[in-house]
Protein backbone atom coordinates (compact mmCIF):
# COMPACT_ATOMS: atom_id res chain seq x y z
CA UNK A 1 0.00 0.00 0.00
CA UNK A 2 0.69 3.68 -0.75
CA UNK A 3 2.93 5.33 2.03
CA UNK A 4 3.18 2.37 3.96
CA UNK A 5 7.14 1.08 4.95
CA UNK A 6 7.72 -2.60 6.17
CA UNK A 7 10.78 -2.90 7.31
CA UNK A 8 11.96 -1.59 10.27
CA UNK A 9 13.18 1.43 11.44
CA UNK A 10 16.45 0.96 12.14
CA UNK A 11 17.00 3.64 14.87
CA UNK A 12 13.74 4.10 16.59
CA UNK A 13 13.40 4.51 20.00
CA UNK A 14 12.67 1.19 21.12
CA UNK A 15 14.94 -0.63 18.84
CA UNK A 16 18.42 -1.00 21.01
CA UNK A 17 19.31 -3.66 22.10
CA UNK A 18 21.82 -1.84 25.25
CA UNK A 19 21.20 1.92 25.63
CA UNK A 20 23.18 3.52 28.53
CA UNK A 21 23.08 7.46 29.83
CA UNK A 22 25.48 8.82 32.17
CA UNK A 23 26.71 5.29 33.43
CA UNK A 24 29.18 6.40 35.99
CA UNK A 25 30.95 3.42 38.48
CA UNK A 26 33.99 4.34 41.16
CA UNK A 27 35.78 2.03 43.13
CA UNK A 28 36.27 3.69 45.96
CA UNK A 29 38.08 6.94 44.93
CA UNK A 30 39.09 5.66 41.39
CA UNK A 31 36.53 6.80 38.80
CA UNK A 32 36.12 3.81 36.20
CA UNK A 33 33.55 5.47 33.72
CA UNK A 34 32.38 8.77 33.87
CA UNK A 35 28.94 9.16 32.33
CA UNK A 36 28.98 6.60 29.54
CA UNK A 37 26.28 7.22 26.93
CA UNK A 38 25.69 4.37 24.26
CA UNK A 39 23.25 3.09 21.97
CA UNK A 40 23.49 -0.46 20.48
CA UNK A 41 21.05 -1.17 17.69
CA UNK A 42 19.52 -4.68 17.83
CA UNK A 43 21.05 -7.28 16.02
CA UNK A 44 24.57 -5.24 15.17
CA UNK A 45 28.23 -6.10 16.49
CA UNK A 46 29.22 -3.59 18.59
CA UNK A 47 32.83 -3.22 19.89
CA UNK A 48 34.22 -1.34 22.81
CA UNK A 49 37.54 -0.64 21.90
CA UNK A 50 40.34 0.38 24.34
CA UNK A 51 43.35 0.19 26.35
CA UNK A 52 43.93 -2.19 29.41
CA UNK A 53 41.88 -0.21 32.51
CA UNK A 54 39.68 2.18 29.92
CA UNK A 55 36.66 0.54 32.19
CA UNK A 56 35.72 -1.93 29.25
CA UNK A 57 35.04 -4.80 31.71
CA UNK A 58 33.38 -2.55 34.50
CA UNK A 59 30.75 -1.48 31.56
CA UNK A 60 30.51 -5.03 30.95
CA UNK A 61 29.99 -6.29 34.09
CA UNK A 62 27.15 -3.56 34.61
CA UNK A 63 25.30 -4.50 31.71
CA UNK A 64 25.34 -7.82 32.80
CA UNK A 65 24.22 -7.04 36.27
CA UNK A 66 26.93 -7.84 37.97
CA UNK A 67 27.69 -4.57 38.87
CA UNK A 68 25.68 -1.44 40.11
CA UNK A 69 26.57 1.56 39.12
CA UNK A 70 27.09 4.58 40.83
CA UNK A 71 24.53 6.98 38.47
CA UNK A 72 23.12 6.86 35.18
CA UNK A 73 20.75 3.98 33.86
CA UNK A 74 21.31 1.19 31.51
CA UNK A 75 18.80 -0.83 29.45
CA UNK A 76 19.62 -4.21 27.89
CA UNK A 77 17.24 -5.83 25.46
CA UNK A 78 14.46 -3.04 26.37
CA UNK A 79 15.30 -3.68 30.02
CA UNK A 80 16.64 -1.89 33.12
CA UNK A 81 19.34 -3.54 34.59
CA UNK A 82 18.79 -2.39 38.08
CA UNK A 83 15.30 -2.55 38.18
CA UNK A 84 14.36 -5.30 35.80
CA UNK A 85 17.40 -7.62 36.77
CA UNK A 86 15.49 -11.00 36.00
CA UNK A 87 14.37 -9.99 32.95
CA UNK A 88 17.40 -8.97 31.56
CA UNK A 89 19.48 -11.70 32.79
CA UNK A 90 17.35 -14.22 30.91
CA UNK A 91 17.96 -12.60 27.56
CA UNK A 92 21.76 -11.85 27.94
CA UNK A 93 24.74 -14.21 27.82
CA UNK A 94 28.15 -13.26 29.31
CA UNK A 95 31.18 -14.67 28.06
CA UNK A 96 34.07 -12.68 30.18
CA UNK A 97 38.16 -12.62 30.00
CA UNK A 98 38.52 -15.60 31.37
CA UNK A 99 36.78 -18.98 30.74
CA UNK A 100 33.85 -20.07 32.53
CA UNK A 101 33.55 -23.23 32.67
CA UNK A 102 34.88 -26.32 34.94
CA UNK A 103 37.68 -27.43 34.87
CA UNK A 104 36.84 -31.02 36.56
CA UNK A 105 33.85 -31.67 33.70
CA UNK A 106 33.66 -32.90 30.71
CA UNK A 107 32.90 -30.30 27.49
CA UNK A 108 28.80 -32.03 27.76
CA UNK A 109 28.57 -31.56 30.98
CA UNK A 110 29.63 -28.31 31.47
CA UNK A 111 27.17 -27.11 28.27
CA UNK A 112 24.11 -30.19 29.89
CA UNK A 113 24.66 -27.95 33.03
CA UNK A 114 24.26 -24.67 31.30
CA UNK A 115 21.27 -26.18 29.50
CA UNK A 116 19.68 -27.36 32.31
CA UNK A 117 20.08 -23.93 34.29
CA UNK A 118 18.49 -22.05 31.49
CA UNK A 119 15.75 -24.04 31.88
CA UNK A 120 15.85 -25.93 28.94
CA UNK A 121 14.59 -29.32 28.91
CA UNK A 122 16.49 -32.96 29.12
CA UNK A 123 16.17 -33.64 25.40
CA UNK A 124 16.39 -30.09 24.31
CA UNK A 125 19.98 -29.65 26.16
CA UNK A 126 21.23 -32.81 24.98
CA UNK A 127 19.84 -31.76 21.27
CA UNK A 128 21.26 -27.86 21.11
CA UNK A 129 24.96 -29.07 23.31
CA UNK A 130 25.68 -31.66 20.43
CA UNK A 131 24.55 -29.15 18.06
CA UNK A 132 26.88 -26.46 19.58
CA UNK A 133 29.60 -29.71 20.07
CA UNK A 134 29.86 -30.01 16.47
CA UNK A 135 29.62 -26.47 15.81
CA UNK A 136 32.41 -25.73 18.01
CA UNK A 137 34.42 -28.16 16.66
CA UNK A 138 34.79 -29.81 19.59
CA UNK A 139 32.35 -33.16 19.34
CA UNK A 140 36.16 -35.24 19.50
CA UNK A 141 36.31 -34.18 22.47
CA UNK A 142 33.21 -33.36 24.31
CA UNK A 143 33.65 -36.40 27.28
CA UNK A 144 37.09 -34.92 27.40
CA UNK A 145 37.63 -33.25 31.03
CA UNK A 146 38.38 -29.74 30.32
CA UNK A 147 41.32 -29.13 32.21
CA UNK A 148 43.00 -31.27 29.17
CA UNK A 149 41.56 -28.41 26.82
CA UNK A 150 43.89 -26.16 24.93
CA UNK A 151 43.17 -22.26 24.95
CA UNK A 152 41.26 -22.29 22.11
CA UNK A 153 39.00 -25.22 22.73
CA UNK A 154 38.24 -23.34 26.32
CA UNK A 155 37.18 -20.34 24.56
CA UNK A 156 35.10 -22.61 21.78
CA UNK A 157 33.33 -24.29 24.86
CA UNK A 158 33.05 -21.03 26.93
CA UNK A 159 31.09 -19.22 23.85
CA UNK A 160 29.39 -22.76 23.59
CA UNK A 161 28.15 -22.39 26.80
CA UNK A 162 27.03 -18.75 26.76
CA UNK A 163 24.63 -19.92 23.42
CA UNK A 164 22.56 -22.27 25.29
CA UNK A 165 19.66 -20.36 26.22
CA UNK A 166 19.18 -18.77 22.80
CA UNK A 167 20.56 -15.13 24.47
CA UNK A 168 18.81 -11.76 22.27
CA UNK A 169 22.30 -10.07 23.37
CA UNK A 170 25.76 -11.76 24.02
CA UNK A 171 28.37 -10.02 26.02
CA UNK A 172 31.70 -10.59 25.14
CA UNK A 173 35.12 -9.58 27.40
CA UNK A 174 38.33 -9.57 25.43
CA UNK A 175 36.79 -12.75 23.73
CA UNK A 176 40.59 -13.70 22.27
CA UNK A 177 43.27 -12.63 24.50
CA UNK A 178 45.39 -14.53 24.59
CA UNK A 179 44.55 -16.83 21.86
CA UNK A 180 46.81 -18.10 18.64
CA UNK A 181 46.06 -16.23 15.25
CA UNK A 182 44.28 -19.52 14.15
CA UNK A 183 41.92 -19.91 17.46
CA UNK A 184 41.52 -16.00 17.22
CA UNK A 185 40.17 -16.65 13.36
CA UNK A 186 37.67 -19.28 14.53
CA UNK A 187 36.52 -17.27 16.91
CA UNK A 188 35.63 -14.31 14.90
CA UNK A 189 34.04 -17.01 12.34
CA UNK A 190 31.62 -17.87 15.08
CA UNK A 191 31.01 -14.70 16.20
CA UNK A 192 30.38 -13.19 12.91
CA UNK A 193 27.81 -16.35 12.41
CA UNK A 194 25.80 -15.42 15.89
CA UNK A 195 25.44 -11.84 13.91
CA UNK A 196 24.16 -13.42 11.23
CA UNK A 197 21.53 -14.69 13.48
CA UNK A 198 20.46 -11.62 14.27
CA UNK A 199 21.76 -11.70 17.56
CA UNK A 200 23.02 -8.82 19.27
CA UNK A 201 27.23 -8.83 20.48
CA UNK A 202 28.77 -6.38 22.15
CA UNK A 203 32.52 -7.26 22.60
CA UNK A 204 35.35 -5.41 24.36
CA UNK A 205 38.76 -5.70 22.50
CA UNK A 206 42.65 -4.34 22.70
CA UNK A 207 43.13 -5.32 19.34
CA UNK A 208 42.08 -2.85 16.61
CA UNK A 209 42.07 -5.31 13.99
CA UNK A 210 39.44 -7.05 15.63
CA UNK A 211 37.38 -4.51 16.06
CA UNK A 212 37.38 -3.54 12.59
CA UNK A 213 36.65 -7.51 11.44
CA UNK A 214 33.52 -7.70 13.51
CA UNK A 215 32.14 -4.51 14.47
CA UNK A 216 29.48 -2.58 12.65
CA UNK A 217 30.29 -0.08 14.89
CA UNK A 218 32.85 1.26 16.97
CA UNK A 219 33.00 3.17 20.28
CA UNK A 220 36.76 3.95 21.56
CA UNK A 221 37.01 3.96 25.05
CA UNK A 222 39.83 5.78 26.68
CA UNK A 223 39.85 6.64 30.66
CA UNK A 224 36.08 5.73 31.40
CA UNK A 225 34.97 8.06 28.62
CA UNK A 226 34.22 7.56 24.70
CA UNK A 227 36.54 9.50 23.05
CA UNK A 228 35.22 8.79 19.90
CA UNK A 229 32.02 6.28 18.33
CA UNK A 230 31.32 5.25 14.50
CA UNK A 231 31.51 2.58 11.98
CA UNK A 232 34.97 1.99 11.43
CA UNK A 233 34.93 3.70 7.87
CA UNK A 234 33.97 6.62 9.76
CA UNK A 235 36.78 6.52 12.44
CA UNK A 236 39.63 6.43 9.95
CA UNK A 237 37.93 9.43 7.98
CA UNK A 238 38.94 11.16 11.74
CA UNK A 239 42.56 11.01 10.41
CA UNK A 240 44.02 12.07 7.50
CA UNK A 241 43.32 9.07 5.44
CA UNK A 242 47.38 9.55 3.55
CA UNK A 243 49.49 10.85 5.45
CA UNK A 244 53.67 11.36 4.25
CA UNK A 245 55.73 10.90 6.81
CA UNK A 246 59.22 12.66 6.65
CA UNK A 247 62.40 11.66 8.19
CA UNK A 248 64.46 14.22 9.24
CA UNK A 249 68.35 14.58 9.06
CA UNK A 250 69.26 16.02 12.25
CA UNK A 251 67.04 17.90 15.33
CA UNK A 252 67.68 21.15 14.15
CA UNK A 253 66.43 20.36 10.72
CA UNK A 254 63.55 18.49 12.72
CA UNK A 255 62.57 22.09 14.42
CA UNK A 256 62.63 23.92 11.41
CA UNK A 257 60.24 21.46 9.35
CA UNK A 258 58.34 21.31 12.31
CA UNK A 259 57.97 25.27 12.44
CA UNK A 260 57.06 25.42 8.80
CA UNK A 261 54.04 22.78 9.29
CA UNK A 262 52.79 24.12 12.59
CA UNK A 263 49.38 22.76 13.03
CA UNK A 264 49.29 20.75 9.89
CA UNK A 265 51.70 18.10 11.25
CA UNK A 266 49.53 15.23 12.23
CA UNK A 267 52.65 13.13 14.43
CA UNK A 268 54.95 14.67 15.91
CA UNK A 269 57.97 12.38 16.93
CA UNK A 270 61.32 14.28 17.60
CA UNK A 271 63.20 10.83 19.02
CA UNK A 272 62.69 9.54 15.68
CA UNK A 273 62.78 12.84 13.90
CA UNK A 274 59.68 11.51 12.05
CA UNK A 275 56.80 14.31 11.28
CA UNK A 276 53.67 13.78 9.53
CA UNK A 277 51.45 15.24 7.57
CA UNK A 278 47.90 14.93 5.67
CA UNK A 279 48.07 14.21 1.90
CA UNK A 280 45.81 13.07 -0.97
CA UNK A 281 49.02 10.77 -2.11
CA UNK A 282 49.54 12.57 -5.87
CA UNK A 283 52.72 12.79 -6.84
CA UNK A 284 51.93 16.20 -7.31
CA UNK A 285 50.90 17.01 -3.69
CA UNK A 286 53.87 14.88 -2.39
CA UNK A 287 55.90 17.23 -4.43
CA UNK A 288 55.05 20.31 -3.74
CA UNK A 289 54.73 19.32 0.39
CA UNK A 290 58.29 18.26 0.02
CA UNK A 291 59.30 21.44 -1.57
CA UNK A 292 56.92 23.79 0.56
CA UNK A 293 58.60 22.43 4.02
CA UNK A 294 62.39 21.68 2.77
CA UNK A 295 62.96 24.40 0.38
CA UNK A 296 67.02 23.81 0.34
CA UNK A 297 66.39 20.19 0.28
CA UNK A 298 69.09 18.96 3.21
CA UNK A 299 66.42 18.76 6.02
CA UNK A 300 63.97 15.70 4.39
CA UNK A 301 66.29 12.05 4.27
CA UNK A 302 63.28 10.02 3.54
CA UNK A 303 59.77 9.78 3.49
CA UNK A 304 56.99 7.50 3.02
CA UNK A 305 53.51 7.54 2.20
CA UNK A 306 51.50 6.02 4.92
CA UNK A 307 47.65 4.96 4.63
CA UNK A 308 45.28 5.18 7.86
CA UNK A 309 44.37 2.29 9.72
CA UNK A 310 42.33 2.41 12.54
CA UNK A 311 45.26 2.14 14.51
CA UNK A 312 45.69 5.92 14.03
CA UNK A 313 42.92 6.39 15.19
CA UNK A 314 43.04 4.73 18.15
CA UNK A 315 46.75 6.82 18.71
CA UNK A 316 45.55 9.98 17.48
CA UNK A 317 42.48 9.60 19.90
CA UNK A 318 43.55 8.17 22.94
CA UNK A 319 47.14 9.18 23.38
CA UNK A 320 45.61 13.20 23.27
CA UNK A 321 45.93 13.29 26.45
CA UNK A 322 49.00 11.38 27.41
CA UNK A 323 50.71 13.91 24.92
CA UNK A 324 49.83 16.97 26.61
CA UNK A 325 50.93 15.54 29.96
CA UNK A 326 54.57 14.95 28.68
CA UNK A 327 54.51 18.08 26.93
CA UNK A 328 53.71 20.48 30.20
CA UNK A 329 56.59 18.10 32.02
CA UNK B 1 9.48 -13.96 47.98
CA UNK B 2 9.02 -12.11 44.63
CA UNK B 3 12.28 -15.06 43.39
CA UNK B 4 9.69 -17.69 43.91
CA UNK B 5 6.89 -15.73 41.84
CA UNK B 6 8.47 -14.43 39.09
CA UNK B 7 7.19 -16.36 35.58
CA UNK B 8 9.67 -17.27 33.07
CA UNK B 9 9.14 -16.92 29.58
CA UNK B 10 7.45 -19.80 28.74
CA UNK B 11 4.84 -18.65 31.66
CA UNK B 12 5.83 -21.66 34.20
CA UNK B 13 6.47 -20.22 37.78
CA UNK B 14 9.75 -20.73 39.04
CA UNK B 15 9.20 -23.59 41.56
CA UNK B 16 10.32 -25.84 39.11
CA UNK B 17 13.11 -23.94 37.77
CA UNK B 18 14.82 -23.41 41.55
CA UNK B 19 14.32 -27.20 42.21
CA UNK B 20 16.06 -27.73 38.50
CA UNK B 21 18.65 -24.92 39.38
CA UNK B 22 19.66 -26.60 43.04
CA UNK B 23 19.67 -30.17 41.70
CA UNK B 24 22.06 -28.90 38.88
CA UNK B 25 24.32 -27.19 41.05
CA UNK B 26 24.06 -30.26 43.57
CA UNK B 27 25.15 -32.64 40.80
CA UNK B 28 27.85 -29.99 39.81
CA UNK B 29 29.56 -30.05 42.98
CA UNK B 30 29.18 -33.91 43.73
CA UNK B 31 30.72 -34.51 40.52
CA UNK B 32 33.49 -31.64 40.82
CA UNK B 33 33.95 -33.13 45.02
CA UNK B 34 34.30 -36.80 43.32
CA UNK B 35 37.26 -35.67 40.53
CA UNK B 36 39.13 -33.49 43.13
CA UNK B 37 40.94 -36.93 44.14
CA UNK B 38 43.43 -35.79 46.20
CA UNK B 39 41.27 -33.69 48.45
CA UNK B 40 38.95 -36.13 48.20
CA UNK B 41 40.77 -38.81 50.27
CA UNK B 42 42.31 -36.50 52.49
CA UNK B 43 38.95 -35.55 53.89
CA UNK B 44 37.90 -39.30 53.84
CA UNK B 45 40.98 -40.98 55.21
CA UNK B 46 41.83 -37.99 58.13
CA UNK B 47 38.85 -38.94 60.45
CA UNK B 48 40.11 -41.92 60.36
CA UNK B 49 43.51 -41.13 61.60
CA UNK B 50 42.43 -39.02 63.95
CA UNK B 51 40.15 -42.49 65.55
CA UNK B 52 43.68 -43.88 65.64
CA UNK B 53 45.44 -41.26 67.05
CA UNK B 54 42.44 -40.53 69.88
CA UNK B 55 42.48 -44.48 70.77
CA UNK B 56 46.36 -45.83 70.45
CA UNK B 57 47.26 -42.45 72.02
CA UNK B 58 45.34 -40.55 73.92
CA UNK B 59 42.95 -43.13 75.13
CA UNK B 60 45.32 -44.96 77.59
CA UNK B 61 45.56 -42.05 79.59
CA UNK B 62 41.90 -40.86 79.68
CA UNK B 63 39.54 -42.76 82.13
CA UNK B 64 35.94 -42.50 80.76
CA UNK B 65 34.67 -45.36 82.48
CA UNK B 66 34.24 -47.75 79.84
CA UNK B 67 35.98 -48.93 76.34
CA UNK B 68 37.46 -45.61 75.35
CA UNK B 69 36.91 -46.42 71.63
CA UNK B 70 33.61 -46.57 72.15
CA UNK B 71 33.44 -42.81 73.92
CA UNK B 72 35.16 -40.99 71.28
CA UNK B 73 33.41 -42.27 68.14
CA UNK B 74 30.88 -39.44 68.17
CA UNK B 75 33.73 -36.80 69.05
CA UNK B 76 35.31 -38.47 66.14
CA UNK B 77 32.98 -37.93 63.99
CA UNK B 78 32.22 -34.34 65.19
CA UNK B 79 35.43 -33.62 64.82
CA UNK B 80 35.79 -34.62 61.31
CA UNK B 81 32.81 -32.58 60.47
CA UNK B 82 34.78 -29.78 61.55
CA UNK B 83 37.71 -30.18 59.83
CA UNK B 84 35.56 -30.63 56.66
CA UNK B 85 33.80 -27.40 57.09
CA UNK B 86 37.91 -26.15 56.19
CA UNK B 87 37.45 -28.02 53.09
CA UNK B 88 34.01 -26.43 52.47
CA UNK B 89 34.83 -22.97 53.15
CA UNK B 90 37.94 -23.26 51.10
CA UNK B 91 36.19 -25.12 48.26
CA UNK B 92 33.32 -21.98 48.23
CA UNK B 93 35.99 -19.02 48.48
CA UNK B 94 37.62 -20.51 45.66
CA UNK B 95 34.62 -21.45 44.01
CA UNK B 96 33.58 -17.40 44.16
CA UNK B 97 36.51 -16.28 42.51
CA UNK B 98 35.56 -18.06 39.44
CA UNK B 99 34.48 -16.73 35.72
CA UNK B 100 31.76 -19.96 36.19
CA UNK B 101 30.26 -18.09 39.15
CA UNK B 102 30.41 -14.85 37.26
CA UNK B 103 28.44 -16.49 34.26
CA UNK B 104 25.67 -18.32 37.23
CA UNK B 105 24.98 -14.51 38.27
CA UNK B 106 24.74 -13.01 34.97
CA UNK B 107 22.06 -15.89 34.65
CA UNK B 108 20.39 -14.94 38.02
CA UNK B 109 21.22 -18.45 39.63
CA UNK B 110 20.14 -17.88 43.21
CA UNK B 111 22.83 -18.06 46.07
CA UNK B 112 20.60 -20.67 47.96
CA UNK B 113 20.74 -22.70 44.81
CA UNK B 114 24.84 -22.14 43.98
CA UNK B 115 26.05 -22.82 47.72
CA UNK B 116 23.17 -25.66 47.66
CA UNK B 117 25.96 -27.35 45.68
CA UNK B 118 28.53 -27.09 47.88
CA UNK B 119 26.74 -27.51 51.16
CA UNK B 120 25.57 -30.88 49.73
CA UNK B 121 29.17 -32.27 48.60
CA UNK B 122 30.02 -31.00 52.06
CA UNK B 123 27.30 -33.74 53.49
CA UNK B 124 28.19 -36.37 51.49
CA UNK B 125 31.95 -36.10 52.32
CA UNK B 126 30.98 -36.39 55.78
CA UNK B 127 28.67 -39.27 55.79
CA UNK B 128 30.70 -41.30 54.00
CA UNK B 129 33.70 -40.32 55.69
CA UNK B 130 31.32 -41.10 59.22
CA UNK B 131 30.76 -44.39 57.75
CA UNK B 132 34.35 -45.30 57.79
CA UNK B 133 35.27 -43.87 61.17
CA UNK B 134 32.29 -46.56 62.37
CA UNK B 135 33.72 -49.63 60.58
CA UNK B 136 37.32 -49.05 61.45
CA UNK B 137 35.88 -48.59 65.31
CA UNK B 138 34.02 -51.57 65.04
CA UNK B 139 37.08 -53.15 63.94
CA UNK B 140 39.62 -52.19 66.83
CA UNK B 141 36.51 -53.12 69.66
CA UNK B 142 33.77 -50.26 69.34
CA UNK B 143 30.79 -52.23 71.00
CA UNK B 144 27.66 -50.24 71.32
CA UNK B 145 24.58 -51.63 72.72
CA UNK B 146 22.47 -49.29 70.07
CA UNK B 147 18.91 -51.18 68.33
CA UNK B 148 18.23 -49.95 64.51
CA UNK B 149 15.75 -47.18 65.78
CA UNK B 150 18.99 -45.69 67.76
CA UNK B 151 21.45 -45.88 64.56
CA UNK B 152 18.75 -44.21 62.44
CA UNK B 153 17.99 -41.46 64.95
CA UNK B 154 22.06 -41.26 65.72
CA UNK B 155 22.29 -40.74 61.32
CA UNK B 156 19.50 -38.11 61.65
CA UNK B 157 21.31 -36.20 64.89
CA UNK B 158 24.37 -36.50 62.52
CA UNK B 159 23.35 -35.29 59.75
CA UNK B 160 21.28 -32.56 60.98
CA UNK B 161 25.16 -31.50 62.60
CA UNK B 162 27.03 -31.79 59.34
CA UNK B 163 24.18 -29.95 57.57
CA UNK B 164 24.18 -26.95 59.70
CA UNK B 165 27.87 -27.08 59.61
CA UNK B 166 28.32 -27.20 56.16
CA UNK B 167 25.96 -24.20 55.56
CA UNK B 168 28.30 -22.42 58.38
CA UNK B 169 30.98 -22.99 56.55
CA UNK B 170 29.62 -22.09 53.32
CA UNK B 171 29.00 -19.10 54.83
CA UNK B 172 32.69 -18.51 55.92
CA UNK B 173 33.38 -19.10 52.82
CA UNK B 174 31.44 -16.05 51.19
CA UNK B 175 32.66 -13.88 53.89
CA UNK B 176 36.39 -14.58 53.65
CA UNK B 177 37.82 -12.20 51.11
CA UNK B 178 40.89 -15.39 49.93
CA UNK B 179 40.93 -19.12 50.38
CA UNK B 180 43.76 -18.93 53.00
CA UNK B 181 41.01 -16.57 55.23
CA UNK B 182 38.69 -19.37 54.81
CA UNK B 183 40.69 -21.85 55.99
CA UNK B 184 41.66 -19.91 58.74
CA UNK B 185 37.87 -18.91 59.79
CA UNK B 186 37.11 -22.26 60.05
CA UNK B 187 39.65 -22.94 62.65
CA UNK B 188 36.88 -21.66 65.07
CA UNK B 189 34.59 -24.02 64.09
CA UNK B 190 37.63 -26.95 64.59
CA UNK B 191 37.74 -25.68 68.01
CA UNK B 192 34.29 -26.51 69.48
CA UNK B 193 34.57 -30.16 69.70
CA UNK B 194 37.67 -29.98 71.74
CA UNK B 195 35.69 -28.06 74.60
CA UNK B 196 33.40 -30.35 74.72
CA UNK B 197 32.28 -33.86 76.20
CA UNK B 198 33.71 -35.55 72.54
CA UNK B 199 36.86 -36.24 73.98
CA UNK B 200 37.19 -35.86 77.52
CA UNK B 201 34.55 -35.92 80.12
CA UNK B 202 33.71 -31.88 81.35
CA UNK B 203 33.64 -32.53 84.43
CA UNK B 204 37.68 -33.19 84.01
CA UNK B 205 38.04 -29.40 83.05
CA UNK B 206 38.74 -26.14 84.99
CA UNK B 207 36.07 -24.62 86.32
CA UNK B 208 35.35 -21.57 83.77
CA UNK B 209 35.45 -23.54 81.17
CA UNK B 210 32.81 -26.35 81.86
CA UNK B 211 30.09 -23.66 81.52
CA UNK B 212 30.74 -22.73 77.93
CA UNK B 213 31.52 -26.36 77.40
CA UNK B 214 28.05 -27.13 78.55
CA UNK B 215 26.35 -24.89 76.75
CA UNK B 216 27.80 -25.12 73.13
CA UNK B 217 26.46 -26.82 70.65
CA UNK B 218 28.80 -29.69 70.35
CA UNK B 219 28.36 -30.83 74.14
CA UNK B 220 24.49 -31.81 73.24
CA UNK B 221 24.98 -33.51 69.99
CA UNK B 222 27.51 -35.76 71.53
CA UNK B 223 25.82 -36.68 74.64
CA UNK B 224 22.58 -37.22 71.85
CA UNK B 225 24.60 -39.49 69.99
CA UNK B 226 26.37 -41.48 73.17
CA UNK B 227 23.08 -42.08 75.32
CA UNK B 228 21.69 -43.29 72.07
CA UNK B 229 24.69 -45.65 70.97
CA UNK B 230 24.99 -46.81 74.69
CA UNK B 231 21.35 -47.25 75.39
CA UNK B 232 21.31 -44.99 77.82
CA UNK B 233 18.54 -41.99 78.58
CA UNK B 234 18.68 -39.28 76.34
CA UNK B 235 17.10 -36.62 78.06
CA UNK B 236 16.94 -33.29 77.29
CA UNK B 237 20.03 -33.14 75.12
CA UNK B 238 17.97 -34.38 71.88
CA UNK B 239 15.88 -31.70 72.15
CA UNK B 240 18.93 -29.69 72.52
CA UNK B 241 20.91 -30.72 69.90
CA UNK B 242 18.36 -30.63 67.49
CA UNK B 243 17.89 -26.81 68.32
CA UNK B 244 21.01 -25.90 67.82
CA UNK B 245 21.66 -27.50 64.47
CA UNK B 246 18.11 -26.08 63.74
CA UNK B 247 18.95 -22.54 64.97
CA UNK B 248 23.01 -22.73 63.06
CA UNK B 249 21.55 -23.87 59.47
CA UNK B 250 18.40 -21.18 59.51
CA UNK B 251 21.27 -18.32 60.31
CA UNK B 252 23.79 -19.29 58.23
CA UNK B 253 21.50 -20.05 55.16
CA UNK B 254 20.01 -16.45 55.65
CA UNK B 255 23.95 -15.65 55.55
CA UNK B 256 25.06 -17.51 52.95
CA UNK B 257 21.96 -16.30 50.67
CA UNK B 258 22.48 -11.72 52.07
CA UNK B 259 26.58 -12.61 51.65
CA UNK B 260 26.20 -13.85 48.08
CA UNK B 261 23.76 -11.02 46.83
CA UNK B 262 26.17 -8.35 48.80
CA UNK B 263 28.92 -9.61 46.02
CA UNK B 264 26.93 -8.30 43.50
CA UNK B 265 27.75 -4.83 44.43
Amino acid sequence: MYGVRMERTPYKDNDWAVETAGLMKSYRDLPVLGGIDLTVPRGSVFALLGPNGAGKTTMVRILSTLVKPDAGRARVAGFDVLRQRRQVQRRIALTGQYAAVDDLQTGAENLRMMGRLRGLGRAETERRSAELLAEFDLADAARRRVGTYSGGMRRRLDLAASLLGNPEVIFLDEPTTGLDLPSRQATWRNISARARDGITILLTTQYLEEADQLADRIALLDGGAIVAQGSPAELKTRVAERRLDLTLADPVSFEGVARRLGDRAVTHDPTQLLLGVATDGSAANVRALLDEVDPHRDAVSAFTVHTATLDDVFLALTQNETRKETADV
Amino acid sequence: MSDLTIARPGGALTNLAVRTEALTMIGRCLRLSRRNVEALITSLALPVIILLLFVYLFGGAIQTGGAYVTYVVPGVILLAATFGAGTTAVSVSLDMSTAVIDRFRSMGIRGASVLSGQVAASVARNLVSGVLVVGVAFAIGFRPHAGALAWLATAGVLTMFIVAISWLSAALGLLAKTPEAANGFSFLVTFLPYASSAFVPIATMPGWLQGFSRNQPVTPVIETVRALLLGTPVGDNAWTAVAWCAGITVVAVTMCAELFRRRTA
